[in-house]
């Protein structure tokens, strides 16, 4: 049985009056056990640094109620909470060389100064920081202050770590090296850690599971691995996977015992029956229309498949990206050889009924991934 | 070095020259009347040779005016000691009563903060002449005219909304989440008001504090209204100057070289320390 370190319970925030002013989190409920590290993934404005704010008490909650360590704190002073926080922009304390600034909260702690040392020169080491320790803020790199505000936070003993876009000015080896370094730190002590990010590789290297908030509204929260298999909706879909899923309209029909989900365009993806597992084949044809979606990954070139017409032809160096001009819109498909297709070159696609998500259309709502009912 | 050419660089310095000649004009053109009798003053046309004399000073700090009329005493250095009183307290009063004030503007937006702190910048919109009247009968009323508690009562309205409004926005300019970031690692509020905020618009405190210090040092119609002789600032006491027998121009002279001194030293200071505190504030960065 885990200790929950974290429980975020029906909780709202409005910016201005409550249910008149900007409604940023909407009736967000959330539970992370200790050890855990979670990443709250979403672009700006999604509500993932309020949410990360209302944790740490810098701003109000609105409603509802979080928990730490199973100790009510919504209410309580920053100081109270035992929590630990990495800041966007940095904000260290300019006065203080790299070393007071993270040796400080271990001194107000009054913890020993061998301790003390030993610490600042184990987290420096981690985060490569060793050589600037005696220097000012002003006088360092963004990337540098950056580690320096990570490590005034890692350094701390907490009950929750929290990271607000911990690696975003770091340069992208460097960041790759650290984020397994701060992965294997926070996990061989057992620190619960949130870090709040828009980059869904740092979310899918570091986090055990991964919250993608939108618009304030919590819309999946669970394992990389499901929110990339089994997107809850249309906007998971979209927004996790790079390059992004393609999502097109289709209309449910059947014809001479085959199922046919019919694009714009007059294209038609034909399929066996039999080609999906029943409960899917149910839920399809009880609908009219429904959003198909289609990882890149997925969709193969052959020589009987719906027509398309290339685009665009990217190398990047260790695999191709093909957009085409496909059902009206643009369906983009990844190869991992170089591929010489020339632009408007007409090519055929198919796409395995395996790989085929399928979201309700009206309300965004997953159907169906692959052969399984969501 | 920016590379210009010689003609550029000439022009350059008699551009500056013509402009420190229109400004030190005046306190040159003083200083050396402070240094000379009413006859050599008011000679005609004017000389710039002259053979220096020091009575001035010496009537000034002795206290004793001698005039062709006779010998009048003069509170001068009473009047000094007072503008220095009066300014240091005043300020320090709104140092202590603004700051704290300009935090909660700076970090807490609550009902009405704007309106409160618009209220306040509104009090230097009045005209002085126009507050006083009311002012001085409320005053007497209370007891509270001619002295000094009332004097530095009133100097509020000069120094109070300066440095409210100067501070709040140095406040304003520190990152919150530095504040946060001190809070979080286990500090009261007033710990981190006192730790992190105080010494990071320090220079703007003293920016806000030398300039309301000067305000207050050169008011006038105030303490002329609401002081009697023994309470006056400088700026009042030098009418005394202007006496039956004629304006005294060496002794007004003097009284004014030595009231401008400490203001003077206090800017030049405090001019260094501030451009290097600001310079050296890493509050951006």
């Amino acid at each position: 049985m885990s200790q929950s370190a974290l429980t975020i319970s029906g909780v709202d925030k409005f910016y201005g009056p409550i249910d008149r002013g900007v409604h940023a989190v909407k009736n967000l409920t959330m539970d992370i056990a200790k050890g855990e590290i979670v990443a709250l993934l979403g672009s700006s404005g999604c509500g993932k640094t309020s949410t990360l704010r209302m944790i740490a008490g810098f701003e109000d909650v609105s409603r509802g109620e979080i928990a730490v360590a199973d100790r009510k704190v919504h209410t309580l002073a920053p100081v109270k909470r035992n929590v630990a926080m990495a800041f966007e922009g940095y904000s260290l304390y300019p006065p203080l060389t790299v070393r007071e600034n993270m040796a400080f909260a271990l001194k107000a702690a009054r913890l020993p100064k061998s301790e003390v040392d030993a610490k600042v020169a184990s987290i420096a080491k981690l985060l490569e920081i060793e050589d600037i320790l005696e220097r000012y803020p002003s006088s360092i790199s963004g990337g540098q202050q950056q580690r320096a505000s990570l490590g005034r936070a890692l350094i701390r003993e907490a009950d929750l770590h929290l990271l607000d876009e911990p690696m975003g000015q770091l340069e992208p080896q460097l960041r790759a090296v650290l984020r397994g370094r701060i992965k294997h730190f926070i996990k061989e002590r057992g620190l619960t850690a949130i870090l709040v990010t828009h980059d869904q590789t740092e979310a899918n290297a570091l986090a055990d599971r991964i919250a993608v908030m939108e618009g304030g509204v919590l819309q999946q929260f669970d394992t990389p691995d499901r929110i990339k298999e089994r997107p809850a909706n249309l906007f998971t879909g979209t927004f996790v996977g790079e390059p992004p899923m393609n999502v097109f309209e289709a209309y449910v029909g059947t014809s001479a015992g085959r199922i046919n989900l019919r694009l714009p365009d007059g294209l038609s993806l034909d399929y066996d029956k039999d080609a999906f597992s029943a409960p899917v084949r149910d839920q399809l044809l009880s609908r009219e229309r429904v959003v198909i979606g289609i990882r890149p990954y997925a969709v193969r070139r052959s020589k009987e498949g719906v027509p398309a017409r290339v685009s665009a032809n990217q190398w990047l160096g260790d695999q191709t990206h093909i957009a085409a001009d496909f059902a009206g819109g643009s369906l983009v498909l990844v190869e991992h050889d170089r591929t010489r297709l020339d632009l408007g070159a007409p090519i055929n696609v198919s796409i395995d009924p395996k790989n085929l998500h399928v979201f309700d259309q009206a309300s965004g709502e997953a159907i169906s991934h692959g052969m399984e009912l969501a | 070095m920016e590379h210009t050419s010689l003609l550029e660089r000439i022009l350059r310095g008699v551009a500056l020259t013509l402009v420190v000649i229109f400004f030190m004009f005046p306190i040159v053109w003083i200083f050396m009347m402070s240094f000379q009798t009413n006859e050599t003053i008011l000679r005609i046309p004017p000389q710039l040779i002259f053979e220096p004399t020091l009575a001035n000073y010496t009537a000034l700090i002795t206290g004793k005016l001698m005039t062709a009329a006779g010998t009048l005493d003069i509170a001068f250095m009473r009047n000094l000691g007072n503008s220095v009183f009066l300014s240091v307290t005043s300020v320090a009063v709104s140092l202590l009563l603004g700051v704290p004030a300009a935090y909660a503007f700076a970090r807490h937006k609550f009902r009405g903060s704007e309106d409160i702190a618009f209220t306040l910048l509104s009090f230097k919109f009045a005209p002085a002449l126009l507050v006083l009247l009311p002012l001085t009968l409320y005053f007497q009323k209370l007891g509270l005219a001619n002295t000094y508690i009332g004097l530095i009562w009133v100097y509020q309205l000069i120094c109070l909304p300066l440095i409210l409004w100067i501070v709040r926005g140095y406040f304003e300019d520190i990152p919150a989440d530095i504040e946060y970031a001190y809070r979080i690692g286990g500090h009261s509020w007033f710990a981190t008001f006192r730790k992190i905020a105080l010494p990071l618009a320090g220079p703007g405190i003293a920016a806000a504090g030398l300039l309301a210090f000067i305000f207050a040092w050169n008011n006038f119609v105030f303490a002329l209204v609401l002081a009697s002789a023994d309470k006056q600032p400088v700026t009042v006491g030098a009418l005394a100057f202007i006496t039956s027998s004629g304006i005294q121009y060496g002794q007004i002279s003097a009284a004014i070289v030595l009231s401008i001194t400490p203001t003077l030293a206090l800017a030049l200071y405090a001019q260094r320390y501030l451009v290097e505190g600001l310079s050296l504030g890493a509050v951006k960065g």
